[in-house]
């Protein structure tokens, strides 16, 4: 894979543009979405989607497909964007985005959104399914891989670290684990709250393959994928450092917009200040 | 008597196994046609006889230790894949520790997952309320696509075992521990279809509606009952849920009194399923005979069955009191 620097740009204006239709769908549906985390994902998502995985749209349940797991549930607002730009789901649904009987909510059903691999939603869950399909590759002999997006709040979940020493053991090294490492939680900061440090070196002692990377930085994320696919028989969690809220200015680095909806004049702003950035990338 | 079981094992042979036992050779010979068949355990394998198919099928079994929960999460991951997971674990385990991730992972997105729960009721014994599973059926009711199977006996947990292969989606099967004795030495083989209770005896006054090891007793219970002139009925509920409707208003409509009969608390489990059905459909009188709501006592099983009223002599007793 290429990662010069034309893909780059257009990937990180990508991401923007993600970031600003994930803005207007929650806004449409008036109540605003989980922005902290939606937009700390938002590089890691647009380079899995649009560049790394090996997907198939028009059929989404072929089973040599890249798996992805969306653990940390709550990012489905910018999720559900992307597989619509994808063309897995109608655009038209995102019109629907949490409203009553809508394909798409707060969190993903795998049953109603195509693409989507499992239901997710409640933290801790997503590493063990992961090693479910890992295993299940390895048994067909199959080259897929399985991606997992893990919230660090999730990383207090007991279930993420028996899932991470079950890995291991079982040599998943088609296992590839991206932490957003916005540092936030729901009540804070995480270190505050229930400290993860020495993030890495606990991965480590689990035996993964650990990288720790800048989250927006698109170059690292591909390059961080790339060395993945060295096969050492080790799992790979990629930390990826992130800001929560990342793109717009008063949602950065602010816990409080883990969740919420914008006022007129918030939208307002974070929309120009998303469409900005979209225009450097287009000069 | 030689009579076959499914060709795979004699009569004579069941007779000396315990449900576990039967469980565990059942999947060897499921496993041996089906190679999409993979067997989870968290380090009680060779508890419930899933070493079997281990031993047999080491690149299709799965050890995870003691994490039930990072178990339950795999086996959804196997079956969005395709496989049928067969997870066993402990009952107390695998419907408490593990509960939601049985409930989100595998029952909300309908995935093929087999859950055999082993050791089920009081059938732990001296392990004390840590290990008796008395709450089980009550928790694992309550999920929508679950379908849940109390085999009556080992010749029994080889049917149902099969049935659940046969069905797509969540099932869960609770099996005892020792060798349970048979209920069906004179009735093998039969017809055993998910959802629809066997009825082993018909009788005017009384029906006892029973499921699980509780089969036996109510077997005994109603010879008890008849030596009195008493004619009582036994229903062998082998499926909680779906429940089966026609055969419990066909008895609410024949008989004076239901009674049901469960190694369970009478909260939540069958006597509420049959409960919930006469109450809409046909109100009769209903005794629910069970597990009082309490935490259970340290004793041996059959101690334990006696203490709270399980064995067919107090089945009989209960009954002939409110009469």
């Amino acid at each position: 894979m290429k990662s010069d620097s034309s893909i780059v740009r257009e990937l990180e204006k990508k991401s923007y543009e993600m970031r600003l239709k994930t803005a207007i769908m929650a806004e449409e549906y008036g109540g605003g979405c989980h922005y902290g985390g939606c937009f700390s994902i938002a590089e890691v998502l647009t380079a899995l989607y649009f560049n790394i995985l090996n997907i198939y749209p028009e059929n989404p349940k072929h089973p040599e497909r890249d798996r992805v797991v969306l653990s940390a549930g709550h990012k489905d607002a910018i999720y559900c964007v992307i597989l619509a730009e994808k063309g897995f789901v109608p655009k038209e649904w995102l019109h629907t985005y949490n409203k009553l009987d809508s394909h798409l909510g707060m969190h993903p059903d795998m049953k109603k959104i195509p693409g989507c691999d499992m239901s997710t939603g409640s933290l801790g869950h997503g590493l063990s399914v992961a090693v479910g399909m890992a295993l299940s590759g390895k048994l067909d002999k199959s080259d897929y891989k399985v991606f997992v997006i893990l919230g660090d709040g999730e990383l207090q979940e007991g279930s993420i670290w028996e899932a991470a020493m079950a890995a291991s053991h079982y040599k998943l090294d088609n296992i590839i684990v991206f932490v957003d490492r916005n540092m936030l939680e729901f009540d804070g900061e995480t270190e505050k709250i229930m400290a993860l440090e020495p993030l890495k070196e606990k991965w480590q002692a689990f035996g993964w393959n650990t990288k720790e990377i800048d989250g927006h930085n698109i170059r690292e994320i591909l390059d961080a994928y790339e060395s993945c696919l060295e096969k050492n028989d080790k799992p790979n969690v990629i930390i990826a450092n992130t800001t929560k809220g990342k793109g717009v200015s008063f949602m950065e680095n602010n816990w409080k917009w883990h969740y919420g909806g914008m006022n007129s004049e918030q939208e307002e702003k974070a929309l120009k200040e998303l469409e900005k950035k979209i225009n450097e990338y287009s000069m | 008597m030689a009579e076959k079981v499914n060709q795979a094992w004699t009569f004579a042979d069941v007779a000396r196994l315990s449900d576990r036992e039967i469980y565990g050779k059942t999947l060897v010979s499921l496993g041996t046609t089906n190679k999409n068949i993979v067997v989870l355990g968290s380090d009680l394998m060779y508890s419930n006889r899933t070493s079997d198919f281990l031993e047999k099928f080491p690149e299709r079994a799965f050890n995870f230790g003691v994490a039930e929960q990072n178990m339950m999460g795999a086996a959804a991951g196997f079956a969005t894949c395709g496989k049928i997971a067969f997870v066993s674990t402990f009952a107390a385990f695998a419907s408490m520790r593990a509960c939601e991730q049985v409930r989100t992972d595998i029952c909300y997105p309908n995935l093929n997952v087999k859950i055999v729960a082993t050791h089920s009721g009081l059938t732990m014994g001296s392990g004390g309320t840590t290990h008796h599973a008395t709450e089980d059926l009550a928790i694992v009711r309550s999920f929508a696509n679950m379908t849940v199977i109390v085999p009556a006996d080992a010749i029994e947990t080889e049917k149902a075992v099969r049935a659940a292969v046969e069905q797509e989606g969540p099932v869960y099967i609770r099996l005892g521990r020792a060798a349970e004795r048979l209920v069906f030495q004179n009735g093998y083989p039969y017809d055993f279809k998910i959802g629809r209770a066997i009825t082993l005896k018909s009788g005017k006054d009384v029906t006892l509606i029973a499921t699980g090891l509780e089969v036996y007793e109510s077997i005994i219970a109603s010879d008890i009952l008849g030596k009195k002139g008493i004619d009582v009925g036994v229903i062998n509920m082998h499926t909680i849920k779906p429940i089966d409707q026609e055969t419990i208003i066909n008895v609410a409509q024949s008989s004076k009194l239901l009674v049901t009969v469960e190694e369970h608390t009478v909260i939540g489990g069958l006597g509420s399923a049959v409960c919930e059905v006469v109450s809409e459909k046909c109100p009769v009188r209903v005794l629910r005979i069970g597990i009082p709501d309490v935490y259970t006592v340290i004793g041996s099983p059959e101690e334990l069955k006696d203490r709270y009223g399980l064995t067919g002599v107090k089945i009989a007793e209960k009954i002939l009191n409110i009469l």
